[in-house]
């Protein structure tokens, strides 16, 4: 059987070290916070904050306390603040050591895509293109196919890039991929999940 | 030395004219110079660029200038939920050059600190690098960009001294400090300004050299996103 959302969170918090230093985008990836479990982990948040905590409880929401989806939070006892300069300096000089990422398309050669479809509304890549080419790592989280069935893992991007042979893992429904010289490789499969269902779900070159 | 100013509108007499660059503090709604924007819009001025991270929601922040049609462009990392600049945007009234996030930031603390470009990794093999010079550093490929010296910063902290040093609270920071540097002229709104001397000189986040006229309000300060979680749930 398929992962669903938050068994895709789980096993891309297994990704995860003691002592790491954590950035987490919107959507699938925020749910990685919950898996964590005993490990030390810092989140870091784009806007200016490292030792993200949980979401406040009601009435205590504070409008000076945000996160990088503008969501209310709150701070740990390790939080730190800085401002947006000194946050992307971190990020582009390879202090945070992953990223887990939603994606519209990865290639085979790691390019991702995952801030724009041309003709539509056009929001802007936020700190995606930074994050993807500055920390250590880049996992993507995604759906394996679009909702059309369409394979989402292709032999080249068709949307605008966020980053060029920038991805490491790929976390999808259907199992664990890992972007090689040649291809992706197969590192698991979900439940049930063969590798011939992947390779037929998966228009990339798997090696 | 006189640094304040009685209200946003004193404080921005004779900085404002038609088409300027104005580098604008804030994340989203957090931390943005409410007041200072409310004075923008108030003085009829036009054709104006802004350099921030996003350009406000309908009816507040940066989104109460697009309503009166002064903004003609916005240099921003994301501008998603304002339905009047999507409609701007796509009829062609306003224009739009996105920046990666960290790459604003840094061409603001770059212009800031005098430096008129720098080469990032950011971008390369996307959009954004077209155009730009490309030069290899230790076998891996950067652009270029530049930084950014505006005519005029607006920015918001929690407090400052009447010298203009700056303290800003939690993630309201954001842009502010980058966006102080980058203007000619700075003009900063703050929650209180306090008397000179009561601010720990060693917890200064912007010293009061980048903050040349300032000006204390009551801040609205509106939630964009929120998001809590019930106490029996934990």
């Amino acid at each position: 059987m398929p992962w669903d959302r938050n068994q895709m969170a789980e096993r891309a918090a297994q990704e995860l070290e003691d002592g790491m230093y954590v950035n987490l985008g919107i959507g699938i990836p925020t749910l990685v916070a919950n898996y964590v479990g005993t490990k030390d982990i810092t989140l870091q948040s784009e806007n200016g904050m490292l030792g993200m905590g949980p979401f406040p409880f009601e009435g205590e929401e504070d409008p000076d306390l945000i996160n990088a989806g503008k969501q209310t939070i709150t701070e740990l006892k390790r939080t730190a603040y800085f401002d947006s300069a000194q946050s992307f300096g971190m990020i582009r000089g390879g202090k945070i050591a992953v990223a887990i990422l939603g994606a519209m398309e990865v290639s085979e050669a790691g390019d991702l895509a995952n801030w724009m479809i041309p003709g539509k509304l056009v929001k802007g890549m936020g700190g995606a293109m930074d994050l993807v080419a500055g920390v250590g790592r880049v996992i993507v989280v995604m759906d394996h196919t679009n909702k059309h069935g369409a394979s989402k893992l292709l032999k080249e991007c068709t949307l605008p890039l966020t980053g060029k042979g920038v991805v490491d893992l790929i976390i999808t429904n259907l199992g664990v991929l890992e972007v090689g010289h040649k291809g992706l490789h197969i590192l698991e499969t979900a439940p049930d999940v063969s590798r011939d269902e992947i390779r037929a779900a998966t228009e990339a070159a798997i090696v | 030395m006189k640094k304040i100013f009685a209200n946003a509108t004193e404080a921005l007499e004779g900085l404002l004219r038609d088409d300027m660059l104005i580098a604008a503090g804030g994340f989203g709604l957090c931390g943005i110079p409410e007041l200072l924007l409310q004075a923008i819009q108030d003085s009829g001025v036009k054709g104006l660029t802004f350099a921030s991270n996003n350009a406000g929601v309908d009816n507040f922040g940066i989104g109460i200038l697009l309503e009166t049609r002064q903004v003609r462009k916005m240099m921003s990392s994301y501008v998603g939920e304002n339905d009047e600049f999507m409609r701007q945007y796509l009829s062609g009234e306003l224009e739009i050059e996105f920046n990666p996030q960290g790459t604003l930031a840094e061409r603001m603390r770059a212009g800031g600190c005098g430096i008129p470009g720098f080469y990032t990794r950011t971008g390369v093999g996307t959009q954004v690098a077209e155009g730009k010079e490309h030069k290899e550093f230790d076998g891996e490929s950067y652009i270029l960009e530049r930084g950014i010296f505006a005519d005029l910063s607006i920015v918001k902290a929690w407090k400052a001294d009447e010298t203009g040093n700056a303290i800003f609270r939690k993630t309201a920071r954001n842009f502010n400090p980058p966006a102080a540097m980058c203007g000619k002229v700075c003009v900063m709104e703050v929650e209180e300004i306090v008397p000179t001397g009561s601010l720990d000189p060693d917890h200064i986040h912007l010293p009061g050299i980048y903050v040349h006229r300032l000006i204390q309000g009551e801040h609205e300060k509106r939630i964009e996103q929120r998001t809590v979680q019930k106490k029996e749930t934990v």
